[in-house]
């Protein structure tokens, strides 16, 4: 770290110029500086929405599409959603607090065999930012799993996660398992992993695969919309 | 008959595997009369069989390379008896250093071997040498990652039967 940016003091920075330096901070992993900013937007009048979207998934954004790029690597995206997390953990109290709906709910976890969960945690992390409620299930789910936590939670989504090829086709069986119940329609089925892609996700008869977290918020947002509208 | 080699950093990012056998097929098919990939899916989704195909290029059988050296049935035993199984053979275990501390970026935040190991429970050697110090190194490596050590050797075997049969084809 440089001597100019040592001597930065984050509550001396303009609103403007402070959610500016914390997208630096998020893209460097500084945990610190990013709880001690969202702090310091708080204490001057921000609400906790307005923190989360303007200055921690703005960050976020700029992490997840230079990941998408090849510009950051897998380490990196792991510190930023580690500082982000830092954030979060202060504001998500005050926006529980708050009472205010949210966008949707979303059940998700690892399939059956896999116990590879950064992805997931990935996922998890900004449906929460986009103001998702999210139910984490963790790693190496059955399908009956799921379908129970389907039923007890009621999410608009569910949203399956795997790294191995090996596992990756157990989400066709919770798939099949949901359209046995009869209960299929009733949600959206979201895939991720890395090895997957869009035909594999039609394959399994998810409604969408989603290549990277960002990606999974945007659709989720739209296709959560069409089922309120539906 | 020539090995060409593609580089071992690969593995930490498969989907750049497609691409970087496609450009060596391109080279290489002028050049020879048969060309087969000694890589197994490797974590591509299939990516890397359709790259495989626009060459008429077959490749080793199995999802991931330790199925080619254990077999792809001792491996899914194996993984659904602990799916928290970390694996590493003779190369892995040679180049940890370079390929899973500094490729994962534990050399320089240690802090993050919870996020990538915290749902791993043991390490499992595939040894292909019968190396004491390459065992011994596997150890350590389990010891750094705090896993429960197991050693299984599986020697070249198959490796060499999947090869043979191959060249029997070409020759055939």
């Amino acid at each position: 770290m440089s001597q100019e940016e040592e001597d930065i003091v984050l509550a001396e920075l303009p609103d403007d110029e402070l959610v500016e330096q914390m997208f630096d901070d998020l893209y460097d992993g500084l945990a610190d500086e990013i709880a001690e900013g969202t702090q310091i937007l708080l204490d001057r009048g921000w609400d906790a929405k307005r923190v989360l979207d303007e200055a921690l998934v703005g960050g976020m954004n700029i992490v997840g599409v230079d990941f998408r790029d090849g510009i950051l690597f897998v380490p990196e995206v792991l510190l930023a959603a580690n500082a982000m997390k830092a954030g979060m953990a202060i504001l998500q109290p005050i926006l529980t607090a708050s009472g205010a709906e949210p966008v949707g709910k979303m059940v998700i976890g690892t399939v059956k065999g896999d116990i590879h969960d950064i992805g997931k945690n990935l996922v998890g992390m900004m449906m929460e930012g986009a103001g998702f409620e999210v139910v984490d299930l963790g790693i190496n789910n059955d399908a009956e799993t799921y379908i129970a936590a389907l039923r007890e939670h009621k999410p608009n989504i569910l949203g399956m996660s795997a790294l191995l090829t090996t596992t990756m086709p157990y989400m066709k069986v919770v798939v099949d398992t949901m359209i046995e119940e009869g209960i299929r329609d009733d949600f959206i089925v979201l895939v991720g992993g890395a090895p997957l892609n869009e035909e594999f996700g039609d394959a399994v008869g998810a409604d969408a695969y989603c290549r990277d977290a960002a990606t999974a918020v945007e659709v989720a947002k739209k296709l959560v919309l069409e089922q309120r509208a539906s | 008959m020539q090995v060409q080699c593609l580089p071992a950093e690969l593995h930490n990012r498969p989907g750049k595997i497609p691409g970087a056998v496609r450009t060596e097929l391109e080279k290489r098919q002028v050049e020879f009369a048969h060309i087969f990939v000694a890589y197994a899916d490797c974590g591509t989704g299939g990516a890397l069989d359709k790259t495989l195909a626009e060459f008429g290029v077959e490749r080793l059988p199995g999802a991931h390379c330790y199925d080619f050296y254990a077999g792809a049935s001792e491996i899914a035993a194996l993984s659904a008896d602990e799916p928290g199984t970390f694996y590493l053979t003779d190369f892995l275990t040679r180049h940890f250093e370079r390929l899973v501390k500094k490729g994962l970026g534990l050399d320089q935040h240690p802090e993050l071997m919870t996020t990538y190991f915290g749902n791993y429970k043991r390490l499992v050697y595939l040894s292909q040498s019968e190396s004491q110090e390459l065992e011994a190194a596997a150890r350590r490596h389990a010891d750094y990652l705090g896993l429960e050590y197991v050693h299984r050797h599986t020697g070249l075997a198959q490796v060499d039967r999947e090869l043979g049969e191959q060249v029997i084809q070409w020759l055939n």
